[in-house]
């Protein structure tokens, strides 16, 4: 079957949907977007983690004809997601001499390579977060949307808001220190 | 495998008519992990994302109406006043991407002997409105569960919502597992206390076949407390008391032994829960009781 849906604010079509396959295997193996990652199968992990209409769930356990018509936010999109909701709150705008000094950089792939991180991708490098990395795409997702929620987390807010994503190398204390660090700068305005 | 996307509910009913075997997903947290597993591969799987009144709920007189696709997100948001039991089963679902997809429609449709809505609805009291092209029903929740994974829809019913008493006293739910988040229930216990009633309910999860009612501890309850005058007087509740009701709780149980636990450890385990929901509600009954006299 074939699916039109939204993801990071493009609209995307896949063909030749099978019936039952997940919204992650058609992320990642059908749009080329490998960022969510595919470890559990079933919801236990958080890797997958990605937004539907806004909502942070598991994509392992979205069927992909569920997603028709709808909005899909990953990790690839999380930079221009975070940097349009701060445009919401008047926080932007491109200067004069930012905008006469642009220039193609030729790094503008799907994957989001080259471009610039949202703030809780860079407080998670900061903080020392990430290790092998494989959980760091649902964790950025989730940590993202509660902040987005809850911008002056408690230690438990965030330990609840992380506990569907599973790290087998960090112990968590880096990944709490990102999120605090986040929420901090957050609430600096830096 | 087809894909069905009714547009609307006559549609979904009409749809399920016509192919029975038709597998309904809403939240998927359990339709998904089957697909993915091979487990399962029906021959039709029915989307119900599209109807949006099954993400609805009212706030009746006596019983809120819950559609069956309401996250358990939105019942611990919205309907903790209302649903105390079941807003505290819902926080203990796996964590916030399930909790953000899972509803109780999909906890009834799979009626699994852990599925964590079970013990509350059963405390509270509850009635499943299922409805075919042949019209609706509400199937009482003490008479839903048939046996493991087995419910009392017919094979052309889907479940439109669930009718759920509103609480008018205390409610606790108890749940052990290895850890908070992400936990298939060990077993669990939900109690709510009845005072307009003078009755008590109870509802265990995960040590029987199939979710199910302490009848017995409930009745020697009641009368207990009836006898000591206990709903009038406020006063704590005899250990002894609490021991039996415990005793009886454990004693209603018929577990196995599985992976997660023994079925001598579920039996214990349910006694303890059943005395400390017991003494938290009771407690809090008490509370409240002691705050009217202070006013009046």
């Amino acid at each position: 079957m074939r699916i039109d849906f939204t993801v990071n604010g493009r609209p995307q079509e896949a063909d030749d949907v099978w019936e039952g396959e997940s919204l992650l295997y058609v992320l990642r193996e059908r749009l080329g977007l490998p960022g969510s990652k595919n470890a559990c199968e079933q919801g236990e992990c958080g890797s997958c983690t990605v937004r539907l209409d806004g909502v942070p769930v598991c994509s392992c356990l979205v069927a992909a004809g569920q997603v028709q018509g709808r909005e899909v936010v990953t990790v690839e999109g999380l930079a221009d997601f975070a940097r349009e909701r701060a445009c919401g709150t008047g926080a932007c705008g491109t200067s004069l001499d930012e905008a006469k000094g642009w220039q193609a950089q030729g790094t503008d792939s799907q994957t989001g390579e080259g471009t610039e991180l949202s703030p809780i991708q860079q407080a998670f490098i900061d903080a020392g977060a990430v290790q092998c990395g494989f959980c760091t795409p649902g964790l950025l997702v989730a940590a993202d949307e509660m902040l987005e929620r809850n911008p002056n987390p408690s230690d438990a807010d965030i330990r609840e808001a992380l506990s569907g994503n599973l790290c087998r190398c960090t112990g968590y204390e880096k990944i709490m220190d990102a999120v605090r660090l986040a929420a901090a700068r957050q609430s600096e305005g830096v | 495998m087809d894909f069905l996307r009714p547009a609307s509910w006559e549609e979904a009913l009409a749809a399920k008519a016509e192919h029975p075997a038709a597998v309904p997903i809403a939240g998927g947290t359990d339709v998904m992990v089957e697909i993915n597993f091979d487990h399962r591969r029906p021959e039709y799987l029915m989307d119900l994302n599209r109807i949006g009144d099954l993400e609805e709920w009212e706030v009746g007189e006596e019983s809120v109406r819950l559609g069956a696709s309401v996250p358990y997100s939105k019942i611990m948001e919205h309907l903790r006043a209302e649903l105390p039991g079941l807003a505290l089963a819902s926080h203990t679902v796996a964590s916030p991407q399930i909790r953000n997809r899972g509803g109780v429609g999909g906890n009834l449709g799979t009626a699994s002997p852990a599925g964590d809505a079970h013990p509350a609805l059963l405390a509270a009291g509850a009635e499943v409105e299922a409805e075919s092209v042949r019209g609706t029903r509400r199937i009482p929740i003490d008479a839903f569960y048939t046996g493991v994974k087995r419910n009392a829809l017919a094979p052309d019913e889907l479940i439109r919502a669930v009718h759920i008493k509103k609480a008018d006293g205390p409610q606790q739910y108890s749940k052990v597992g290895t850890r908070n988040a992400m936990v298939i229930a060990v077993c669990a216990f939900g109690l709510a206390l009845h005072p307009e009633t003078r009755t008590v309910r109870t509802g265990i999860g995960s040590a029987a076949p199939t979710p199910i009612r302490a009848q017995a501890a409930e009745e020697f309850l009641n009368a207990a407390l009836e006898e000591g005058g206990f709903w009038d007087n406020g006063k704590i509740v005899t250990p002894s008391v609490a021991k039996q009701f415990a005793d009886l709780c454990a004693a209603a149980c018929n577990p196995i032994d599985d992976v997660r636990g023994t079925a001598s450890y579920r039996r214990h385990a349910v006694g303890v829960m059943a005395r400390r929901t017991l003494t938290w509600t009771w407690e809090s009954y008490r509370g409240a009781h002691r705050t009217t006299e202070g006013a009046a």
